[in-house]
């Protein structure tokens, strides 16, 4: 159904974006339940490899694989920008002899899960819960089914639903993947960033682009801030954080041009004051909590969809 | 000394003559056939059906010794080049140590004459340690032993304006040529790939053509202004290419390279993420590559050199930003240019040995390399088997190292023989 | 086409729905604290069949919804990953009720297994009843129904189709000879 492996959102056909998102409807419930778990993916190992820092994503992995009954283990390596190749592939080596039958992968080398995937180093499947700046796949899942819940009093699909995504798209993968994924379900995406924080080609990407959030803002059905490192500044992306929140900031002046029923994203961690406003933060549109909550649910279906069938070939075969 | 004879072969495609050698030299071409079957000599090279040309000279190499002996030596290094069809190779200088001194380049020239099976000419850092700030002794490394002429800080790019014009205005002592490698380092921070439309969607840093072309453009203005010979190492973008057509059309002293892998490969094999293809320059688009191929034959880029750049397997082992930049060429560069231009029709034999022999010994200022296939010539040629074509496999690479893009690609045909000053070291595609 | 039989033709269907509410409700005395819930496909439609038909006869609405096993099956690693069915359990839950599992083919009963193992984590029901439409035997646990629309002894390799209308057009239950084995939207049940 899926294949494999879970790369890139830029896999996922329209069919499976929507099994992956309805499965994790039908698993939502057992978060309700006061026994949390299903004996689903008992047996199964499931590795955590996070070579980058990241506490929010890897505890909804771990999360999710113990509810589905799987053994977790999870592996921090904090590579460091001259940490030699050496490290992934011998460590992908360690967990092939210790039996996995997943990894996830959050690497800062854009590329390192397809390399995982295809290097012959392992045999399972491999899970890319972040890449450099290139995909987060899961995260776009679970905003795509935040958004569903949501948008147009919930009625359940995302055709034609307008999403403004402000902020780094260079450096995003967020945003690269929330783009393919959404193209894919219909739903209508703007960009919004100044100039320096645009890619070079992002013309030809299946969205639109604008170097002004005002405009944009009546009409949307979700806003979608992304986090902005105030270290860009040293690279000359932006003058200073003063400028950046006055321009592409979401305040609460700008919160009261939106419609009432549309929503705030973030995908965390959020610089208050910077690119999003504590009075929005905290705002009933501000759906970042249930984004988070989504978060757990989205990865069981994943590994659910991924695991819980017969072993796949490399190719995608039984 | 030892006598040699080519038998029927076909002299830059054409006339199929046979080769006498004597005493290092050509001692006499003659019409296939004429000379007695039963002649007696030393060495007997049968030629028939291939194409003979004088020795490759590569104008850039990386032989790694010393310093990273693990990835190629400067024996290895030398057979793998006598494998590709080469007599002589300019070793950069981007060593450990750095080849920034007379003691330096001598100790490369020489494990080059002892390994004797190619001329070995080390090439000299412009800067002290590839700093890009001090000057070199130039000077020292052009009366040393090694006879240094070309200067280069390959693998970083002399980036302070000031510097690069005086080390133009410092070789004009001895007639040398400064060798650029063009990246400004301000425009390419940790850049990995092209930038474009497909790094901004794979998510690599880019490494913008105009980094490239603006320093080539300061250069040759450089160039004109202290009346001074200047080289572009590994040209990669059209619009390089344009900067220097147009400062030929100015009559500024600029010549320039391009490599085998720029001239076929595209970015779109950097999808797969595999670093096989992470190189410096990066691939780039297909209209680079055609308007590359259109310089190379109308002479606006001069040579076609390797930029061999080994390294073990180690360094391409793994994700792409830890990898190393790089790709092994001395072994498959004929093959390529073979199918690039000769195969293609655009080029015919006598144009591709004056990019891939005569104009690399003279930007070098190679005198017994590069000379023409006629008699009293020094006998460095090499001849190419159209029939022998085969799949390239890593065992089959002499190199050191096993970085090739080329692996599981098949190779139009291969080198049969070369003849280095007047000694066979490939026979029948092998080592002699 | 094939040698497929039809045992059970829409009036055997329509009168065995009413002969199996009347057994229900004859067992719990009324309607009580009856909560039925059918397995996906084709036991929710059953489901809601003996719902409607016992509110016709007692006149008083059953809660009715459906129970998706698939993530409690023991076979899942032996095909390929199956989509997941819904599961709605109406308000007021299966506590201290009496469940009803509904599905159309009672076999080795691995089915119905899972589906204990689902209820499990879902409450605790004071009792679980099972209603199928058809019984073909093969047993591989100790799992035996408790309202059955028909016993049909079959052999391994032939297998046994019940269709509803609401998604196949049609009400029958049909034995087919195995090599005659048309695919279907649901796997036999097992």
């Amino acid at each position: 159904m899926l294949g494999k492996h879970l790369l890139s959102a830029a896999d996922l056909d329209r069919e499976q974006a929507l099994t992956i998102l309805d499965t994790t409807t039908e698993l939502a419930s057992v978060t309700e339940r006061s026994v949390k778990k299903l004996p689903t993916l008992r047996g199964r190992t499931v590795v955590n490899l996070f070579f980058e820092d990241s506490t929010r994503t890897r505890l909804s992995f771990e999360l999710a694989a113990k509810r589905l009954s799987a053994d977790v283990i999870t592996f921090s390596a904090k590579g460091s920008s001259v940490s030699k190749g050496e490290s992934l592939k011998d460590t992908a080596l360690t967990l092939e002899a210790m039996g996995a039958d997943a990894v996830i992968i959050r690497h800062s080398a854009s590329g390192a899960p397809l390399r995982l995937a295809t290097a012959g180093w392992i045999d399972g499947t491999v899970i890319n819960a972040g890449d450099g700046t290139h995909e987060h796949p899961t995260q776009a899942l679970l905003d795509a089914y935040t958004l569903r819940a949501h948008v147009r009093d919930g009625r359940g699909h995302l055709e034609g639903v307008r999403v403004v995504i402000v902020g780094d798209v260079l450096h995003s993968r967020v945003a690269r993947s929330n783009v393919l994924l959404l193209h894919t379900l219909g739903a209508h995406v703007t960009l919004v960033a100044p100039p320096t924080l645009l890619p070079v080609g992002v013309e030809s990407w299946p969205c639109e682009v604008s170097y002004h959030l005002d405009p944009v803002l009546s009409g949307a059905d979700a806003v979608m801030m992304l986090r902005v490192q105030a270290e860009r500044m040293a690279g000359s992306y932006f003058p200073s954080t003063l400028e950046y929140s006055r321009m592409y900031g979401l305040d609460a002046r700008r919160l009261d041009r939106l419609d009432p029923g549309a929503i705030v994203m973030h995908p965390g961690p959020m610089n208050r004051g910077l690119e999003i406003s504590a009075d929005v933060a905290d705002s009933p549109q501000a759906v970042v909590v249930e984004q988070v909550a989504n978060g757990v649910n989205v990865r069981m279906a994943c590994l659910y969809l991924l695991l819980g069938g017969a072993a796949m070939e490399g190719d995608g075969q039984l | 000394m030892t006598s040699t004879i080519i038998r029927g072969g076909a002299l830059y495609g054409e006339a199929v003559q046979d080769i006498v050698i004597a005493d290092g030299s050509i001692d006499a071409i003659v019409p296939t056939g004429q000379i007695a079957a039963d002649r007696r000599f030393d060495v007997e090279l049968d030629a028939r059906g291939c194409t003979v040309i004088p020795g490759l000279v590569d104008l850039h190499t990386h032989l790694r010794e010393p310093g990273r002996e693990d990835a190629e030596t400067i024996a290895t290094g030398s057979q793998a080049a006598a494998k590709g069809g080469y007599t002589c190779v300019h070793a950069m200088a981007n060593t450990s140590p750095v080849a920034d001194t007379a003691g330096v380049v001598e100790q490369v020239w020489r494990r080059g004459v002892d390994t004797g099976v190619v001329d070995v000419r080390p090439v000299g850092a412009v800067t002290v340690g590839l700093g890009g700030e001090q000057l070199a002794e130039l000077g020292a490394m052009a009366s040393s032993a090694a006879a240094v002429r070309v200067f280069s800080d390959d693998g970083l790019c002399v980036h302070d304006p000031l510097l690069m014009r005086r080390a133009l205005e410092y070789v004009k002592t001895f007639d040398g040529v400064i060798a650029q490698h063009a990246q400004d380092p301000r425009l390419t921070q940790g850049a990995q790939m092209n930038e474009g439309e497909l790094s901004g969607r794979l998510g690599l840093a880019g490494w913008p053509a105009v980094a490239e072309e603006s320093i080539i453009a300061r250069d040759v203005l450089l160039a004109e202004h202290v009346g001074s010979r200047l080289h572009v190492c590994h040209v990669s973008t059209a619009g390089s290419v344009e900067v220097i057509r147009w400062a030929k059309g100015r009559g500024i002293s600029v010549t320039a390279e391009a490599t085998p892998h720029h001239l076929l490969l595209t970015e779109d094999l950097v999808e797969s993420f595999d670093p096989i293809f992470k190189v410096n320059p990066p691939l780039r688009r297909n209209e680079d590559v055609q308007a590359l191929r259109e310089a190379v034959v109308d002479g606006t880029i001069d040579i076609i050199a390797t930029d061999h750049a080994p390294h073990p397997r180690e360094d391409k082992d793994c994700e792409w930003a830890a990898a190393a930049m790089g790709m092994v060429g001395l072994e498959t560069a004929l093959a390529i240019a073979v199918q690039v231009f000769i195969e293609s029709g655009l080029m015919d034999w006598h144009t591709l040995a004056d990019r891939m022999s005569v104009t690399p010994a003279r930007i070098g200022q190679v005198a017994d390399q590069g000379m023409p296939l006629s008699e009293g010539s020094v006998a460095n040629l090499t001849v190419w088997d159209p029939t022998m074509s085969r799949t390239l496999e890593a065992e089959s690479l002499t190199s050191k190292s096993r970085n090739s893009p080329y692996l599981g690609r098949e190779l139009p045909g291969s080198v049969r023989h070369v003849v280095f000053r007047g000694t066979a070291t490939v026979v029948d595609g092998g080592l002699a | 086409m094939s040698s497929a039989r039809v045992v059970l033709d829409e009036a055997d269907i329509r009168r065995a729905v009413r002969r199996i509410a009347h057994e229900i409700t004859e067992k719990s005395r009324g309607t009580g604290d009856l909560v039925l819930l059918g397995i996906p496909t084709r036991g929710v439609y059953l489901a809601r069949r003996i719902a409607a038909a016992i509110s016709e006869i007692e006149d008083q609405m059953v809660p009715c919804g459906s129970l998706d096993v698939t993530l409690y099956r023991d076979d899942l690693r032996l095909r390929q990953v199956r989509a997941l069915e819904p599961t709605e359990i109406p308000p007021g839950g299966i506590d201290d009720r009496t469940v009803v599992l509904v599905d159309d083919v009672l076999y080795s009963g691995r089915t119905i297994r899972a589906a204990l193992d689902a209820i499990n984590e879902l409450g605790r029901p004071s009792a679980v009843r099972l209603a199928v439409m058809v019984d073909r035997g093969h047993r591989e646990l100790p799992i035996r129904p408790d309202f059955v629309g028909k016993n049909l002894p079959t052999a391994k390799d032939e297998s046994v189709r019940v269709r509803f209308a609401e998604v196949d057009n049609v009400d029958e239950v049909v034995i087919q000879g195995a090599s005659e084995v048309e695919p279907s939207r649901g796997v036999d049940a097992r």
